[in-house]
C-alpha cells in the first residue's frame, strides 16, 4: 500500500503455518476493544451532550448506585476475558510445544550477531536458510546478555538467555526472504543484530545443502563431526571411556538417563545439565566421583558446547569413540603402547595430578 | 460535602490575609518547612523540571527516528537517550507526580487535618527525591546509562558506564516515595476529622491510601533489586550474571515485582483526581461510590499477581505464563469498573466543559485504549509477536502519558485556584487540552501498528525496513504537536501564578473540605477551626446547578459551556 514514495504496510506478511491463527486471534482481540471503546465513548459523548449544563431534560431521581448494573458491567467483560484467555492460551500451548519432527538449528547470540549452526555443519551468521513446509526447532543460547529472536512475519519470538537453553518452533509456509530481529535491548549496535531468513523450496534447499550453504569449498564437518574434534582436542577421553572407571563415569548413552548425585538429588541428563557438566563439571557431581574434573567454563565456546553435547548423544561403546588418536593408529590388543585410558580401565592412576583424589592431594 | 466548625466560644480573631504562600517569604522557609502545602509546591517545581528533562530526551528520539539510518545520534548516544527518557520520566515524574504535589497538598486538607502525621518525614522525602534525582544528572553527566529504565542484567552488570551512581540515584528515589507512603497511609488512618467516616472520604483519597500500599509493598524490592546489581558490579557477587552463576531471569522477577505495580502506582492516584473532576464537573453525586473505592483496592492487591506477563517468553514455564495470563485478563475488570461508572456518572448531571473537565474526558478516552491494548498482551499467544516492540511502547504509553500525565494536568488544573488563589484564562487551558489530547493519539497510534508490523522498541537504526518509515514520520509530527500542549499549560499557568486574577474560596462550585471549608490559597493551618464532618461527599445537585445557567451566564468561572 502506499503513494509514490510513501509505502506502508499494516500488516506483517503471514508466512508461517501459526501466522494465520495468530492473526485472527489477534484480530479478535482488536475487534473487542474497538467494540468497547465505541461503547464508552458513545455512553459519554451521548451523556455530555444531552445532560450538558443549562439542557432542559429530567434530572431528577438520580441513581447513585445500581448493585445489577455493577453485576452486569463486571461480569460480561469477565466471561469474555475468560474465553479470550482459553483461545490465546490454545494458540500459546499449539506454538510453544516443540514438534518431535523437526529440522533441528542451533542459534547462539552474541554482541551484535546471531550465529547459526545446522545439524550438517553449516554455520550461518545473521542468516538462516529453511526449507518450507517443514518444522524447523531452534535451541538458543546467548554468549553474553540475554537477546531476543524475533522473527516478525513467522509470527516467533522468545527470549536468547545467557546459562539457559531455550527454544523456538515454527513452520514456515511460503518461500521467500524475511527479517531476524533482535527485540531484546543488548547494547550499542541493539538495531543492528538483524538478519534475513530465507525459506525455499525443497529442491533449492537440497541444492543449497549440496553446496554446504553455498560457503563453503568442500563440506563442512557435520555438527557431531565438529564435536568429535573437540572431543578429541580437549582429551575428554582420556577420563570418560566406553565403561565407567575410577576416574570418570562413561558418557556412553547418558543423553536423557537419570543422573544421581552426591548430594542426593538427581536429574535427567538433558543438554541443559550437559552443558553445565561441562562448563561448571563442580556444580552437581556424580554420585560415585570426586570433584576432580577440569572447569571448561571459559575454555569452550557455546557453540562448541552444543557441538559437544550432539557427539556425547552419538556415544557407543563399540564406535571406538573411546580410543584415543595415538592409540588409533598402534596395533589394536597390544599392550606396547599403554594409554592412560586403559591404565585407567585397569584401575591404575594415569599419574596425572588433576586426576588425583582429594586425600591423595592432602 | 456538610459539615459545621466547632466554636470555641471566644472572640472570633480578625481575618488575616495571611496564606501558606505568603506567610514567610525567604528561601529558608521555604527549604525548611514542614507544611505539606509548600512540599507540595517544592514537588511541583522539582517534578516539573524532572519531565523537562525527559521530554527533551524523548524529543531527541523522537527527531533521530524520522529517518531509518539516524540523523544526529550515534547509536551509543542514542541508547543514553532512551535511557535518560524512561529513567527520569519513570523514576522522577510518573511514579511522584500526582501522589507528591496534588497528594501532599490535598490529603490532609480534604480530610480536615491541619498537616501530614509526620511533617518532618514529609520534607525528608523530598530531600531524598532531589538527592536521588542529582545522583541521576551527575550519573548522565559523567558519561550516562545505556541499559534502559530496566536494568536487564547482564547487560546492566556487563555495560561499562555509570549504571552503579544511577542505581544509588534510583535507590535513593525509591525511599523518597517510601516515606511518602508510609505518611499518606498513617494520615489517612489517624488524622481524619471527626465524623469523615471512610465513606465519605473523597475517592481522591481511597485512589491514594490504594496507592500507598502499593507503594510501601513494592518499592523496598526494587530498591534492593537494583541493589544487589550495585552490588555485583562493585564487588563481583554472583546474583544474576551466570557468568558468576547467578540467574538473569531472577532479576526480570524482582524488577517486575515492583516495576508492574509500579504502573498502578502512577494510574490510581490518577483515577482518583478523574473521579474527583467528573463528579464536580457533572454536578452529581458520583456513580458506585464503593465500587470504584474497592476497585482501587482490588487493583492495588491484584497488581501484586501479574509481575510476570512481562516475561511470557523470557523462559519461565508454560505454566507460570498461564497462571500469570489468566490473573492479568482479571485484572482488567476493576479498570472496566471504573470506567462504566466514570460515564455513568454524567447521566441526568449538569456536565460542564471546563479545562479540567476537558482533560479528564481526554484521560478516559486515552485510558480506554491503552487499557484495551493491554488485552493483547495479557493474552499469551498475542504477547509473543508484540512484545518488545513499538506495539508496547504505544500501550504503556497510552496508559502512562494519556492515563497518568493527562489526569496530573486535570488535577493540576483542577486544584490550581486552591494552590495559588488565582484563576488561569479558560481559553487557553481548553485549547491545551485538546492541542494534548489530538497531539498524543497521532504521537502514539502510528507506534501501535509500527509495532504489529515488527518493529522492535530501542531501534536506532531501521534501515532494512523503511517501509516503517511512515510511521515514525506521523509519529514525530504529533510528538511535535503534544509538546506544544503541554509547554502551553506551563506558559499560561507561570502567568496566572502571579498575574491571574483572583479566585474565590470556590471557582467551581466544588464540594469537598478543601473548597468549601479552606481559602484559596489555604492559610498554614488550612482551617480556622476544627471541622466536624457531617453528611456524605458529592451531595451536588444537578437539577439546581443546571437551571442557573438555562439562561444566562452567571458570573462563575467558566458559565454555560
Amino acid at each position: 500500500m502506499g503513494w509514490g514514495p510513501f509505502q506502508y504496510n499494516i500488516m506483517p506478511e503471514p508466512a508461517s503455518e501459526h501466522a494465520p491463527y495468530y492473526d485472527a486471534l489477534f484480530m479478535t482481540i482488536t475487534g473487542l476493544a474497538v467494540f468497547f471503546t465505541i461503547t464508552v465513548v458513545a455512553m459519554i459523548i451521548f451523556f455530555a451532550a444531552r445532560y450538558r449544563r443549562g439542557t432542559k431534560v429530567n434530572r431528577k431521581n438520580i441513581l447513585t448506585h445500581h448493585t445489577g448494573l455493577e453485576l452486569i458491567w463486571m461480569g460480561v467483560p469477565l466471561v469474555l476475558a475468560f474465553l479470550m484467555f482459553g483461545w490465546s492460551t490454545k494458540n500459546y500451548m499449539a506454538v510453544r510445544t516443540m514438534p518431535k519432527e523437526a529440522t533441528e538449528i542451533f542459534c547462539i547470540g552474541k554482541k551484535w550477531m546471531w550465529h547459526f549452526q545446522h545439524m550438517n555443519g553449516v554455520r550461518e551468521n545473521n542468516e538462516l536458510h529453511v526449507v518450507v513446509g517443514k518444522p524447523v526447532k531452534i535451541t538458543m543460547i546467548s554468549q553474553d546478555v540475554i537477546h531476543a529472536l524475533y522473527l516478525p512475519e513467522m509470527r516467533a519470538q522468545y527470549m536468547v538467555v545467557p546459562g539457559r537453553y531455550t527454544e523456538l518452533a515454527f513452520t514456515p509456509t511460503k518461500p521467500g526472504r524475511y527479517k531476524i530481529l533482535c527485540a531484546m535491548h543488548c547494547g550499542t549496535q541493539h538495531s543492528e543484530m538483524v538478519g534475513q531468513l530465507y525459506v525455499m523450496n525443497p529442491s533449492e534447499y537440497a541444492d543449497w545443502v549440496d553446496k554446504g550453504g553455498n560457503k563453503y569449498k568442500n563440506k563442512p564437518l557435520t555438527i557431531q563431526e565438529a564435536g568429535a574434534q573437540i572431543y578429541s582436542e580437549k582429551g575428554c577421553a582420556n577420563c570418560h571411556t566406553g565403561t565407567d572407571n575410577p576416574r570418570a563415569p562413561t558418557l556412553v548413552g547418558i543423553y536423557e538417563k537419570t543422573r544421581k548425585f552426591t548430594d542426593g538429588t538427581s536429574a535427567v541428563a538433558d543438554r541443559e545439565y550437559l552443558r553445565e557438566a561441562i562448563k561448571m563439571p563442580h556444580n552437581r557431581l556424580t554420585a560415585g566421583w570426586e570433584n576432580t574434573m577440569p572447569v571448561y567454563g571459559g575454555t569452550l565456546t557455546e557453540l562448541q558446547v552444543l557441538q559437544l553435547a550432539e557427539y556425547i548423544k552419538t556415544l557407543t561403546p563399540g564406535k571406538g569413540d573411546f580410543v584415543r588418536q595415538d592409540v588409533k593408529h598402534s596395533t589394536p590388543g597390544s599392550d606396547g603402547d599403554s594409554s592412560a585410558v586403559d591404565i585407567a580401565n585397569k584401575g591404575g592412576s594415569a599419574g596425572n595430578a588433576q586426576f588425583r583424589t582429594s586425600e591423595e592431594r592432602r | 460535602m456538610s459539615s459545621t466548625v466547632i466554636e470555641q466560644g471566644t472572640v472570633e480573631k480578625p481575618h488575616s490575609e495571611k496564606n501558606y504562600l505568603n506567610a514567610d517569604h525567604t528561601l529558608k522557609s521555604w527549604l525548611l518547612t514542614v507544611d505539606h502545602k509548600r512540599i507540595g509546591i517544592l514537588y511541583l517545581i522539582s517534578v516539573t523540571f524532572f519531565f523537562f528533562i525527559g521530554a527533551i530526551a524523548a524529543a531527541m528520539i523522537r527527531y533521530e527516528l524520522t529517518s531509518p539510518k539516524g540523523i544526529l545520534l550515534s547509536s551509543e548516544v542514542y541508547n543514553k537517550t532512551f535511557s535518560a527518557h524512561g529513567i527520569y520520566m519513570v523514576f522522577q515524574f510518573l511514579v511522584v507526580a500526582i501522589p507528591a504535589v496534588l497528594g501532599n497538598f490535598l490529603i490532609p486538607i480534604m480530610i480536615g487535618a491541619r498537616d501530614m502525621a509526620f511533617p518532618r518525614l514529609n520534607l525528608l522525602s523530598w530531600y531524598m527525591f532531589i538527592t536521588g534525582g542529582a545522583l541521576i544528572t551527575l550519573s548522565f553527566i559523567l558519561g550516562g546509562v545505556d541499559a534502559g529504565w530496566t536494568f536487564y542484567v547482564p547487560l546492566s552488570t556487563i555495560s561499562e558506564n555509570q549504571i552503579s551512581l544511577c542505581l544509588v540515584g534510583i535507590f535513593i528515589t525509591g525511599f523518597s516515595s517510601i516515606f511518602t507512603g508510609v505518611n499518606f497511609i498513617a494520615t489517612i488512618h489517624k488524622m481524619r476529622a471527626p465524623g469523615m467516616t471512610w465513606y465519605r472520604l473523597p475517592l481522591f483519597i481511597w485512589a491514594h491510601y490504594a496507592t500507598a500500599v502499593v507503594v510501601i509493598l513494592g518499592t523496598p524490592v526494587v530498591a534492593i533489586t537494583l541493589f544487589l546489581v550495585v552490588v555485583e558490579r562493585g564487588f563481583g557477587f554472583g546474583i544474576f550474571s551466570p557468568e558468576l552463576g547467578g540467574d538473569p531471569v531472577l532479576f526480570q522477577h524482582l524488577f517486575w515485582f515492583y516495576s508492574h505495580p509500579a504502573v498502578y502506582i502512577m494510574i490510581l492516584p490518577a483515577f482518583g483526581v478523574v473521579s474527583e473532576i467528573i463528579t464536580c464537573f457533572s454536578r452529581r453525586p458520583i456513580f458506585g461510590y464503593r465500587f470504584i473505592a474497592y476497585s482501587s483496592l482490588a487493583i492495588a492487591f491484584l497488581g501484586f499477581a501479574v509481575w510476570g506477563h512481562h516475561m511470557f517468553i523470557s523462559s519461565q514455564s508454560a505454566f507460570q505464563g498461564i497462571v500469570f495470563s489468566i490473573i492479568t485478563w482479571v485484572l482488567a475488570i476493576p479498570s472496566a469498573i471504573k470506567m462504566f461508572n466514570w460515564a455513568t456518572t454524567m447521566y441526568k448531571g449538569s456536565v460542564h466543559f471546563s479545562t479540567p473537565m476537558l482533560y479528564a474526558l481526554g484521560f478516559m478516552g486515552l485510558f480506554l485504549i491503552g487499557g484495551l491494548t493491554g488485552l493483547h498482551l495479557a493474552s499469551l499467544d498475542t504477547d509473543i509477536h508484540v512484545t518488545g516492540t513499538y506495539f508496547i511502547v504505544a500501550h504503556f504509553h497510552y496508559v502512562m502519558v494519556g492515563g497518568t500525565i493527562l489526569g496530573y494536568l486535570g488535577g493540576i488544573h483542577f486544584w490550581f485556584p486552591k494552590m495559588f488563589g488565582r484563576t488561569y484564562s479558560e481559553v487557553w487551558g481548553r485549547m491545551s487540552a485538546m492541542i494534548v489530547f489530538v497531539g498524543f493519539n497521532l504521537t502514539f497510534f502510528p507506534q501501535f501498528m509500527v509495532g504489529y508490523l515488527g518493529m522492535p522498541r530501542r531501534y536506532h537504526y531501521y534501515y532494512f525496513a523503511p517501509e516503517w518509515q511512515i510511521y515514525h514520520v506521523l509519529s514525530t509530527a504529533g510528538s511535535s504537536i503534544l509538546g506544544l500542549g503541554f509547554l502551553m499549560p506551563g506558559i499560561y499557568l507561570t502567568y496566572a501564578i502571579f498575574k491571574g486574577k483572583k479566585a474565590g474560596a470556590n471557582p467551581w462550585g466544588a464540594k469537598g473540605l478543601e473548597w468549601e471549608n479552606c481559602d484559596s490559597p489555604p492559610i498554614t493551618e488550612n482551617f480556622e477551626k476544627p471541622i466536624i464532618v457531617t453528611g456524605s461527599v458529592y451531595d451536588y445537585n444537578p437539577e439546581e446547578d443546571s437551571k442557573l445557567y438555562e439562561d444566562e451566564d452567571t458570573g462563575m468561572l467558566g458559565g454555560k459551556y
